[in-house]
């Protein structure tokens, strides 16, 4: 055994490149002119990017502007004053859109993975369960969000039972971790099944159990190849907060839709539709951040 | 040789497979295969890729069910519908060709779950024990790393650690060294030498003949399912009785193998 202590310091990968050790290189010529032509290239890219853009955003304000009904247009959808009028109560309606996506997409995740773990249950004790879970997934996957949110916030409180909610808020968000947790559920069923199975079958070799397999083998692979898929449907879910207002609750939507009632000018809808834009931006930067960075290790060789 | 074919007869066997048929489909992978392994000894298992190697494995660890036949683990029949299935994979230990260590756990990591999940070993024991495995195996400075981190003949030792931490009765190798470049051979097949010295019972799917003809105290040449040939490594490497032995041994040697 201690010839094999000996070797394995020969072997350690992280060993260093030649390029740290020849200090008296001197980039040829050839070098040189390689690198002076791939700039002047990349000059000319930059450029011809430049020009382009600009011309293409010329092109379409002309377009706009030149159109017919411009002038009334850029009076009801973009008129500053409403637009300053708007904007902090918008912010104000925005701060539950955040709360919502808060405690719904908690939810969501839970919920999500709940249903997933249902659908991968082996053997016929749990057929209903695995029965019942690809039901839901196929009804909620399937119904309209907007006729899924109507059928709960102004149905159940139809209902008049006693000591259920008829809060809008609650049952928006109820409505919405419904939809959402079906489409998570198939995130994370996707995640499970893309585990090679020689990963269960390792653990199980260990006498590890089917759950305990699950537990510390493959979900936590699932969840790590999934963050991408998953914070797309935060983003997602983030925007679609704006239609609990349908509702009645007081969100970025409806208080922008309060104002044009009011008014009978739409810019509040425009200030409201930019404040979700600026919301998702971070979250969609960060989710095209972290893929990018999975990709980065994926094609490293390494298993994210 | 002879010692141990002695043992061969007089011990009970740790494994033992009678009659056991597989198949996958149409495909019949083993047909009426036997096989005893007796305690401490090293039972090689050669033939062409294909031969029914790697399932005879899957199969003794209950990672395949086996069609017919039975299969028996020191005197307990583990194909017997109402055994423990978990319990008996407890006492085997499994190395595969392509390693399958978990890629989100480091070397420590991968090496303690089964103790500390399966067996209920503290974490402070586990480690230890693991800690020392690596030591022994050349791998001490390790065990904080994650597997992308070292190379193959590296992954391949902490998985046979892996597979030693649960102290199985049995060791099944399915060609531990197939998927590995040839200058980690050799640092793969001392581990599995020292093994042998220590006494652990293995059996081994492999390519490597001459590794097999060194520490196999039997050798089974499978053909298409079947056992075509058994005994020491000494008769079926020196004097093959059957032709279809010879042919492959021949193409072995051609190719440089042996």
């Amino acid at each position: 055994m201690t010839s094999l202590k000996e070797e394995s310091a020969q072997d350690d990968p992280g060993d260093t490149r030649d390029g740290d050790r020849d200090d008296a290189y001197v980039p040829s010529q050839r070098r040189i002119d390689r690198e002076a032509h791939k700039r002047a290239r990349a000059r000319r890219a930059a450029a011809i990017a430049a020009v382009s853009t600009l011309v293409t955003g010329v092109v379409l304000y002309l377009v706009v502007v030149n159109a017919p009904g411009w002038p009334r247009t850029k009076e009801t959808f973009f008129d500053w004053g409403y637009a300053r009028e708007a904007f902090p109560q918008v912010l104000e309606g925005l701060w539950l859109n955040v709360r919502l996506l808060l405690v719904c997409g908690a939810a969501v995740l839970v919920l999500g993975m709940l249903i997933a773990i249902a659908r991968t249950l082996p053997g016929p004790v749990f057929f209903p369960v695995r029965a019942l879970a690809a039901a839901y997934t196929d009804f909620f996957r399937g119904l309209p969000l907007i006729i899924n949110l109507m059928i709960v916030v102004l149905g159940v409180p139809a209902l008049r039972l006693q000591g259920v909610t008829v809060d809008p808020v609650l049952l928006g968000g109820t409505a919405l971790t419904l939809t959402y947790s079906a489409y998570v559920a198939e995130v994370f069923r996707a995640g499970i099944e893309s585990v090679h199975p020689s990963q269960r079958a390792a653990a199980r070799s260990l006498g590890l159990t089917n759950r305990q397999a699950l537990r510390h083998v493959v979900l936590p692979q699932a969840v790590r190849r999934q963050v991408p898929p998953l914070l797309n449907d935060l983003v997602s879910l983030q925007k679609d907060t704006g239609l609990v207002s349908i509702g009645g609750a007081v969100d970025a939507v409806r208080a922008a839709d309060i104002i044009v009632g009011r008014s009978l000018n739409y810019t509040p809808y425009i200030v409201a539709g930019l404040v979700f834009v600026a919301l998702t931006i971070p979250m969609t930067r960060f989710t095209d951040w972290v893929t990018a960075r999975m990709d980065r290790r994926r094609a490293q060789g390494g298993t994210p | 040789m002879s010692e141990s074919q002695e043992q061969l007869s007089t011990r009970p066997p740790v494994l033992r497979m009678e009659s056991v048929r597989k198949t996958f489909g149409d495909a019949v992978v083993l047909r009426n295969v036997d096989l005893e392994v007796a305690p401490h000894t090293v039972t090689a298992l050669i033939g062409a890729s294909g031969s029914g190697k790697s399932t005879l494995l899957r199969c003794a660890n209950l990672l395949e069910e086996i069609d017919d036949g039975a299969i028996w683990l020191d005197d307990e029949e583990i194909t017997d519908p109402r055994a423990n299935q978990d319990a008996v994979r407890r006492r085997i230990g499994v190395v595969f060709q392509a390693y399958n260590l978990f890629p989100h756990m480091t070397v420590l990591e991968n090496i303690t779950l089964a103790p500390r999940r399966v067996h209920g070993v503290a974490r402070a024991e586990a480690e230890d024990r693991a800690r020392e495995l690596l030591e022994r195996l050349g791998l001490g400075d390790k065990a904080g790393e994650y597997p992308d981190r070292l190379s193959g003949g590296q992954q391949q030792r902490v998985a046979i650690v892996r597979a030693l931490a649960v102290r199985p009765r049995l060791l099944l190798l399915d060609e531990i060294t197939a998927a590995l470049d040839p200058e980690l051979v050799g640092e793969v097949l001392t581990v599995v030498r020292d093994l042998k010295d220590d006494g652990m019972t293995m059996v081994l799917a492999t390519h490597e003949m001459g590794f097999a003809r060194e520490v196999a105290d039997q050798v089974c040449f499978l053909d298409g399912g079947v056992v075509l040939e058994r005994g020491t490594a000494e008769q079926v490497f020196g004097d093959p009785q059957q032709e279809r032995t010879r042919r492959f041994l021949r193409r072995i040697v051609d190719a440089g193998r042996l």
